[in-house]
C-alpha cells in the first residue's frame, strides 16, 4: 500500500495523543496548574493535529462532515465519532483539572475508555481489509493499542511502566512482523483463483490493461525492496523501543533524557508505521503479474 | 446507507465469457464514452497528450498466458468491471453513506455528492474495480449503466449497459441473475460460470465464463495431398525470367 505521508503522520502522533489522554485521565502524572495544562496541551496537540493531518488525503474535503453518519457499520464513520466525543469529554476533565483543581473520577474513566476506543476503531480501519492480509488480523489492533498506550506512558513520564510496556510493544511487533510475512500467502489468493484460471493451469500476466499509471497502482499496488524493508525494521525497532527502554532503564532521570526517549520513541514509529503501509501487499495487485 | 441489504429483489449483473473475448478493448473505450458524457461527473484523464498518460477507467481488459500441466500455453483476455457483489465490502467500509447497494436490483452505487474521496471502498475491493478520479476527487465505478437501462429515451435495443452493446464477439451477457431461467442464469449453469476469488468472501453477482476445453487431435493426423502443380508453358518461362532478374 502507498505509504501516503498524512496517514502515516495522522496514525501515530493522534494515537500518541489518545494514549497521553487516557493516562492524564487516569491521573497520571499527578501533577496541576500550569504543568497540568502543558500535558493536555501536548495531548490535545497530537490528537487533534494527527486528526487534521488524516483529512489531507481526502479527495473531497468538503463532504468530510458525513463521515459521522454511518457509524453503524463503518469503523471509519466510528473513529471520527470517537475521536470527537473522546476530545469534547477530556476537554471538560481537563477544564476541570486545570481550572478548578478538580478530577471527576467517573469522567476521566470515562475519558480514558473513549480515548484508547478510538485507537482501537482507528486499527480496525486497517485490520477489517481482507484486501490487505497482513493487516487483516487482530495483530493489528493490539499493535495499535499497545502502540497508544506505550507512547502515551512515555509521554506521561511514567519511567518504569513505560519501560515495560515498551518492551511488551517490542514483542508484540515482532510477531506481528513475523505473521505477517506469511499472511499474503495464508490468505489463498494468487493470480489463479482472482482470474479464476487456476482450473486450466499456471496464470501469468502477458499484457497489461494500460501502458501507463492509475489510481489502483499508485495506492495500492506500492512495492518495498525486501532487503530495504529489513534495514528500516531494524533502525525502527531500535529507535522506537530499544533506545527508549535502555535510556528510561540505564540513565539518570532528567528532562534531556526523557526528551530524548521520547524523540527517538516518535522517530522509530515513524519508521515502522511507513513499513506497515510499505510492506502491506494488496490483492488486487495480482492482476497487474505484481 | 451503507448497510447492505438482507436480499436484492433482481440481481442484475454481467456474465463475461472468457472464451469468446477477443481482447479489443471496445468495451474499454465505449464504457469510457457512456459514462464520461452522462450520469456523474466525468472520467478524467491526466497528461492526456503528454508522456505518461492516464485516466479514470470503470472497465480494464487485463491479458493473461495460462500454461497447462501438459499442452501448449493459451491467452486469454480478461476484461473486469465491478461485478456488483452480494456481500460487497465497498459499501460497509463507506464512511458518508455514499456507497450503496441497491434493493430493487442489487446495482452497486456512489452517491456522488456524498462522496469526501477518503478511498477505503477502493481499498476494500479486491477486485481494482473502483478507482479514484484524480481531477474530481470523487469515487467512480461501474454503474452497470443504470442511466441506460432503465432508460425509456433511448431505442429499447439500446437499454443495456454500454459495453455489452458494443462487443463485437458477444462476450459480455446482461441479466438479471435472480431469474434461474435468465439468459445469464442459463449461461452460468451450461458453461460452468465462476466467482472470481471467492476467499474474499463478496459473493459476486457478476460471473466469469472459463475458456473452453481445447479440442486435443487424436489417432493418426495426415498431411494433405498438395494441391498446386509446376507452372507450364509461358508461366514456366516468366517464372523462370522473373527469378533471374
Ligand atoms: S467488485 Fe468491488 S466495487 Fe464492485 S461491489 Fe464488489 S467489492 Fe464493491
Ligand atoms: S471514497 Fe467516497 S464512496 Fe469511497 S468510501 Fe470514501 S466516501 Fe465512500
Ligand atoms: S469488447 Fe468484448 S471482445 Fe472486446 S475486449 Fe471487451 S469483452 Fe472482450
Amino acid at each position: 500500500m502507498h505509504p501516503a505521508p498524512s496517514v502515516i503522520i495522522f496514525t501515530t502522533l493522534s494515537g500518541l495523543g489518545f494514549g497521553l489522554l487516557a493516562w492524564l485521565a487516569l491521573g497520571y502524572p499527578d501533577v496541576s496548574g500550569v504543568v497540568a495544562f502543558v500535558f493536555y496541551a501536548i495531548a490535545f496537540a497530537l490528537a487533534v493535529g494527527g486528526l487534521l493531518a488524516s483529512t489531507f488525503h481526502l479527495g473531497n474535503r468538503k463532504n468530510a462532515i458525513k463521515a459521522f453518519s454511518q457509524w453503524r457499520t463503518s469503523w471509519l464513520s466510528r473513529e471520527g465519532v470517537g475521536a470527537v466525543t473522546s476530545l469534547i469529554v477530556m476537554g471538560v476533565y481537563a477544564a476541570g483539572h486545570i481550572f478548578l483543581g478538580e478530577k471527576w473520577g467517573a469522567l476521566g474513566v470515562l475519558g480514558a475508555v473513549l480515548s484508547l476506543g478510538t485507537v482501537f476503531t482507528t486499527s480496525m480501519i486497517y485490520a477489517q481489509l481482507k484486501t490487505v492480509p497482513r493487516w487483516n488480523t487482530p495483530w493489528t489492533s493490539v499493535l495499535f493499542m499497545l502502540h497508544a498506550i506505550a507512547g502515551g506512558a512515555l509521554l506521561a513520564g511514567q519511567v518504569t511502566v513505560a519501560a515495560i510496556l515498551l518492551a511488551v510493544l517490542g514483542l508484540v511487533q515482532i510477531v506481528a512482523w513475523q505473521q505477517g510475512d506469511g499472511a499474503f500467502a495464508a490468505s489463498g489468493a494468487s493470480l489463479e483463483t482472482a482470474t479464476g484460471l487456476g482450473r486450466i493451469g499456471k496464470v501469468r500476466q502477458l499484457e497489461a490493461p494500460h501502458s501507463g499509471e492509475n489510481y489502483l497502482l499508485k495506492e495500492m499496488a506500492f512495492e518495498v525492496g525486501r532487503k530495504h524493508a529489513r534495514k528500516l525494521r531494524a533502525i525502527g525497532f531500535v529507535l522506537a523501543i530499544g533506545l527508549p527502554v535502555a535510556l528510561l532503564l540505564l540513565a539518570p532521570v532528567n528532562h534531556f533524557v526523557a526528551l530524548l526517549a521520547v524523540v527517538s520513541h516518535i522517530a522509530g514509529v515513524f519508521a515502522t508505521r511507513w513499513l506497515f503501509f510499505a510492506e502491506a501487499k494488496h490483492v488486487v495487485s495480482l492482476y497487474y503479474g505484481r | 446507507m451503507t448497510a447492505l441489504p438482507e436480499k436484492t429483489e433482481k440481481k442484475l449483473g454481467l456474465v463475461i465469457d472468457l472464451d469468446t473475448c477477443v481482447g479489443c478493448h471496445a468495451c474499454v473505450v465505449n464504457c469510457k464514452e457512456w459514462n464520461t458524457s452522462n450520469y456523474g461527473t466525468p472520467l478524467s484523464d491526466m497528461d492526456a497528450y503528454g508522456a505518461a498518460p492516464e485516466g479514470t477507467f470503470l472497465n480494464r481488459v487485463h491479458s493473461y498466458e495460462v500454461t497447462p500441466q501438459s499442452g501448449c500455453a493459451q491467452t486469454v483476455h480478461f476484461p473486469k468491471s465491478c461485478l456488483h457483489c452480494d456481500d460487497a465490502p465497498c459499501v460497509t467500509v463507506c464512511p458518508t453513506g455514499a456507497s450503496y447497494k441497491r434493493s430493487e436490483d442489487g446495482i452497486v452505487l456512489v452517491n456522488e455528492t456524498d462522496c469526501m474521496g477518503c478511498g477505503l471502498c477502493a481499498w476494500a475491493c479486491p477486485y481494482g474495480a473502483r478507482e479514484l478520479d484524480q481531477l474530481a476527487g470523487i469515487m467512480k465505478k461501474c454503474t452497470l449503466c443504470v442511466d441506460r437501462i432503465y432508460n425509456e429515451n433511448i431505442p429499447e435495443e439500446d437499454r443495456e449497459p454500454a459495453c455489452v452493446r458494443t462487443c463485437p464477439a458477444g462476450a459480455r451477457h446482461f441479466g438479471d441473475f435472480a431469474d434461474p431461467d435468465s439468459k445469464v442464469s442459463r449461461l452460468v449453469a451450461e458453461r460452468d460460470g465462476m466467482d472470481l476469488m471467492p476467499e474474499m468472501g463478496t459473493a459476486p453477482v457478476n460471473k466469469y465464463l472459463p475458456p473452453r476445453k481445447k479440442d486435443v487431435l487424436v489417432g493418426e493426423t495426415k498431411q494433405l495431398d498438395a494441391k498446386s502443380e509446376e507452372p507450364k508453358g509461358f508461366l514456366a518461362w516468366l517464372d523462370k525470367a522473373l527469378e533471374a532478374i
